[in-house]
């Protein structure tokens, strides 16, 4: 089926590839795409569609084939007709039950009319058998598999700058690119083929003129992706992806050529046009021995040209237009093939397998009865054009349906966004030419480069589409959605079932939403419905096109992470000690330190009794630090957190909670007092960033007499807790150490400038050391040495998480979420009421007089309780309905039981009352409510080292 | 966008701060203009003044901002609820 070497083909026939389809051996050559070389190798069936599981070979050749998609190895939904051949290639096709030449599934086409419009509302619509459909289903359909197994791919990601981007190199593109470039302008051309030139062939000249041009950068087999604002557009290539920044768009996208709808025009055989032109010129394949050509228009005579040049017998060509224009008839005439002007295909006939197509049968238009049947291995249909318009309508461009060309083109474009060539409505082949320099030449003036040519396109003279290329038949098959298997009737019945709206209609049918995204079936769908409601498709208009024109891969999309991971100055300390990194926010943390020979559980579990038997130190430097100075810091503290700062001494701290408008907790820290006019304090390590900003917009708005500054990356901190630290910390500084719980100095350590916060967060003497972050390295060092005769050991987060949850303190976003009020967080002690504000009072006071939904209280499981115990999150179970979650959990080892917090209903939240708890397994277990602090409830351990 | 104190930059230095919307005096106002106050906001399109963040430089300022056309009209620092 190869023809012989055809000028300009894209194949090199000294290379071949030999590959594997449905477990039988093929031969190929470079630049084949798979489909040319199964097509080539004697293969029509090359996929089964979605629901009907009919035979599918070639339609578009064009990157919308989306019943030829192939599961290649570890990738599913390979597209046969745009993805290159390569060597030892091993593909099977999808949508099949066993083998592609026996499907099991093909018994579904003669279930078809147990399968009506609506289906999935009509089945999905029963509660008691939805369990049953969505079975049947999920084995049936889906596209391929996904091997789970696959590396993990790191596609880049880059960022592009132009001028203008020029979308799709065809006639008008190149046209347009080689206009601006001439003008000045930096151009970025795409095109999501292999070769520039879009459906021409040979248009040598103007492409050398182009790639040879410095102005010009050209990106093939790249897809224009999406249009997002300020003319943003991503260029999706094989294995990167470009984000490009434009000043112009000009989009030359081109047009989809759009099937006949007759009965069985899916037969394998039966392809547009514009496919077998590709077929022939790019890769030397024969479309078929002996064609029937379906025409509406002057590209078909084109085409025909080149089939007749390749040596394919044309048995007939059916013209559905009456009058066909004289310089068209005569391509016929001369060659003596026979011309049925007026008439329609009311039917391809099938081969006697079913697998082809072997015959036509016409009609005049409008008529029933066939008059006659011709037979033939392949129809090859030209009826019209749709435009490639997604990012027009992404861009914001208002279109209309313009008569004279029976297609929608560009009414009102935005600033910076033009059109030309097909998408346009400009079809001629010179007059593409033209409207792609005038666009071009326009799009550069827009930036700035030279004055906007004045160029008069001519109108078309005659329309390219036809408006009505539709054949009903009383026994359907007659496709208008080759994705979602559509027929004519289905939609006929869609729009009497009053789904007669373009947006309903395409919901309740699935009309367009399949792979290919409708290119092949909204105008055939939307001119049905048109008809149907006796409105013009203008009228009816288009369903809105989203991002992203064309499938793009999940790993181009997740790609190389551009958020930076921020490190404290001790990382590479913790790293030797054996840290187990975790994500904190924006930061990583040591989970714990891994010991040899030791489980997590017991690395932890070192850690939490060296803190509460001798000396433990936690690196806190990734906890927000800010500092405000003036003589308002005071009433800007005031304002912010729910608790009093005016009257916070010098040289003391507090706890400090924040709440939004809404009286919601959001954040915590510790705010000090370091002198009358100058506070430091410190936010929750996730809340550090967005804390700041929305501190700095409040100071914005209210502009009193202070300024915050963020010492977050600026300052180490670590946080030195344990009977023996206060022993530890005492050789390395000049402080003195006998300053109170909740104090803050200033002095040295270990020679470095440090202030030094007297905390309990723990539940043991603690102090944060906060010291400039050049030096927080070398007073760690410090203090690990000190420390090491008292068997200090670094602990993380972990440790911690079991340390302040024996002390019964709570961590915002742990132990809280987006609804909770301090009050519903045991936090009702810090609200100060009596303030006349802080972001958050009113709603306090608004839901004050309110019953409370949910209270947080403190909870043990029995002391034998044996099995599985809950984990945060499961549900507390009051009468058999939802009462309330598990927040934190935790084996204690310093109490020898489970401890947690949870939140409860307030008739259950006494110290001394039971509640059950319900298990993953849905096994219940009772939890006691208990005072906190589990550890220590008197609090004396972190007032005095003992 | 225009950062009023440093000039044109790429959309992605800034965050976005919500609608300016005044206060109502929480002193006197009741449950339900406060709740509307906390609760609701306004989506109908239009020209909005809104709190812009230019954050590598932490800049509070406003944009009045065309939502029925995706344009910024223009940009200023903040002066007053008016």
């Amino acid at each position: 089926m190869r023809l012989p070497p055809q000028s300009g083909e894209w194949i090199v026939r000294s290379k071949p590839h030999g590959f594997r389809f449905e477990g039988r051996g093929y031969t190929g050559f470079e630049g084949d795409t798979i489909a040319s070389a199964l097509w080539a190798g004697g293969v029509r069936v090359l996929g089964h569609s979605f629901k009907y599981h009919r035979p599918r070979g070639i339609l578009s050749a064009a990157n919308h084939d989306v019943n030829a998609l192939m599961q290649a190895g570890g990738t599913p939904n390979v597209r046969a007709d745009a993805t290159p051949l390569q060597a030892g290639m091993s593909l099977t096709a999808v949508n099949t039950y066993g083998s592609l030449e026996r499907d099991a599934g093909r018994f579904l086409g003669w279930f078809a009319r147990f399968l009506p419009v609506g289906f999935y509302y009509k089945a999905f619509h029963s509660k008691r058998l939805f369990p049953l459909w969505e079975r049947m289903f999920r084995a049936m359909t889906g596209l391929g598999r996904v091997d789970f197994s696959t590396p993990r791919l790191r596609t880049p990601k880059r960022y592009g700058f132009c001028d203008v981007l020029v979308v799709g190199a065809g006639p008008s593109g190149l046209s347009a690119a080689l206009a601006a470039a001439e003008q000045g302008a930096d151009v970025v051309l795409v095109d999501e083929n292999a070769r520039l030139g879009g459906s021409t062939h040979g248009a040598t000249e103007l492409i050398s003129k182009v790639t040879t041009h410095p102005n010009i950068r050209v990106f093939t087999d790249t897809c224009a992706a999406g249009y997002y604002a300020d003319h943003w557009v991503p260029l999706v290539e094989r294995d990167r992806i470009s984000k490009m920044r434009a000043r112009a768009v000009v989009v030359a996208a081109g047009a989809y050529e759009q099937p006949a709808v007759f009965r069985n025009n899916d037969l394998p055989g039966i392809m547009l046009a514009s496919a077998a032109q590709r077929l022939i010129r790019r890769y030397a394949v024969r479309p078929a021995q002996r064609v029937v050509v379906l025409a509406a228009n002057a590209d078909a005579y084109r085409a025909l040209a080149d089939f007749i040049d390749a040596g394919i017998e044309v048995a007939a060509v059916i013209d559905l237009r009456e009058a066909v224009p004289t310089e068209q008839v005569a391509v016929l005439a001369a060659r003596g093939i026979p011309l049925h002007a007026g008439h329609a295909i009311v039917e391809a006939l099938p081969a006697a397998d079913g697998k082809r197509v072997a015959g036509v049968k016409l009609a005049p238009v409008n008529t029933a009865a066939p008059v006659t049947e011709i037979p033939c291995d392949g129809i090859l249909v030209s009826v019209g054009w749709a435009p490639a318009a997604p990012l027009l309508y992404q861009a914001g461009t208002k279109m209309r349906y313009d008569a004279g060309v029976h297609q929608f083109v560009p009414d009102t474009l935005p600033d910076g966004v033009f059109a030309c060539g097909r998408v346009n409505g400009v079809h001629e082949p010179e007059s593409r030419l033209l409207d792609g320099e005038c666009a071009g030449s326009a799009a550069a003036a827009h930036c700035g480069f030279g004055t906007m040519k004045a160029i008069s396109v001519p109108a078309e003279t005659a329309s390219p589409t036809h408006p009505w290329p539709i054949v009903p038949h009383p026994k359907g098959k007659n496709f208008i959605d080759f994705d979602e298997d559509l027929q004519l009737a289905d939609l006929e019945n869609a729009i009497q079932e009053g789904f007669d709206n373009i947006e309903l209609m395409k919901r309740y049918s699935t009309v367009g939403m399949g792979p290919s995204q409708g290119k092949h079936s909204n105008m055939n769908a939307l001119r049905v419905l048109a008809r149907a409601t006796g409105s013009t498709p203008g009228e009816v208009g288009t369903t809105t096109a989203r991002p992203f024109f064309h499938p793009v891969p999940m790993s181009h999309l997740a790609g190389r992470g551009f958020t930076p991971e921020r490190r404290t100055p001790m990382h590479a300390i913790h790293a030797t000690a054996g840290a187990v990194w975790m994500p904190a926010g924006a930061w990583q943390r040591p989970e714990y330190y891994a010991v040899a020979g030791q489980s997590r559980e017991e690395c932890i579990e070192g850690e939490v009794r060296a803190v509460r038997h001798g000396v433990g130190m936690i690196d806190v430097g990734t906890l927000g630090k800010l500092e405000i100075r003036g003589p308002q810091a005071a009433e800007f503290l005031e304002r912010v957190y729910i608790s009093k700062y005016v009257g916070l001494k010098v040289g003391m701290t507090r706890y400090a909670v924040m709440c939004d408008e809404s009286g919601v907790v959001i954040d915590d820290g510790v705010v000090a007092r370091l002198a009358d006019d100058h506070f430091y304090f410190t936010t929750t390590t996730s809340g550090a960033a967005l804390i700041y900003r929305e501190l700095s917009r409040w100071n914005t708005l209210w502009k009193l007499d202070c300024g915050i500054v963020n010492l977050t990356g600026a300052m180490a901190v670590m946080n030195l807790a344990g009977p023996k630290a206060k022993t530890v910390l005492a050789s390395l500084t000049d402080a003195d150490l006998s300053f109170p719980y909740l104090a803050v100095r200033e002095g040295s350590v270990a020679g470095v400038p440090a202030r030094l916060l007297r905390v309990g967060f723990v539940g043991e003497w603690g102090v944060e050391i906060h010291v400039p972050a050049e030096h927080g390295a070398a007073v760690w060092d410090a203090l690990m040495k000190a420390g090491q005769a008292h068997g200090i050991r670094p602990f993380g987060v972990e440790a911690q998480r079991l340390l302040r949850l024996e002390k019964g303190h709570l961590i915002i976003g742990q132990d809280t979420d987006g609804l909770t009020t301090p009050g519903e967080a045991a936090l009702d002690w810090a609200v100060k009421m009596d303030k006349p504000f802080f972001v958050g009072q009113r709603s306090l006071k608004a839901i004050a007089g309110k019953p409370r939904r949910q209270q947080l209280v403190g909870f043990m499981l029995s002391a034998d309780h044996a099995g599985e115990a809950p984990k945060e999150c499961h549900l507390v179970i009051e009468n058999g309905d939802i009462a309330g979650r598990v927040t934190s959990i935790a084996w204690s080892p310093s109490l020898s039981r489970h401890i947690g917090l949870a939140y409860v209903q307030p008739d259950i939240a006494q110290a001394g009352q039971k509640f059950s708890i319900r298990l993953s397994d849905g096994s219940m277990v009772t939890a006691n409510v208990v005072k906190t602090p589990f550890y220590d409830p008197d609090n004396l351990r972190q007032k005095e080292a003992t | 966008m225009t950062c009023p104190v440093n000039g044109p930059r790429a959309i992605s230095e800034f965050a976005y701060g919500g609608e300016i919307r005044p206060m109502p005096d929480p002193t006197t106002c009741s449950d339900d203009a406060w709740a509307d106050y906390v609760f609701n906001r306004n989506g109908s399109p239009g020209v909005k003044r809104e709190w812009w963040c230019h954050t590598p430089s932490n800049t509070w300022f406003v944009a009045e901002r065309d939502t029925a056309r995706d344009v910024i009209v223009r940009t200023y620092l903040y002066a007053g609820d008016n």
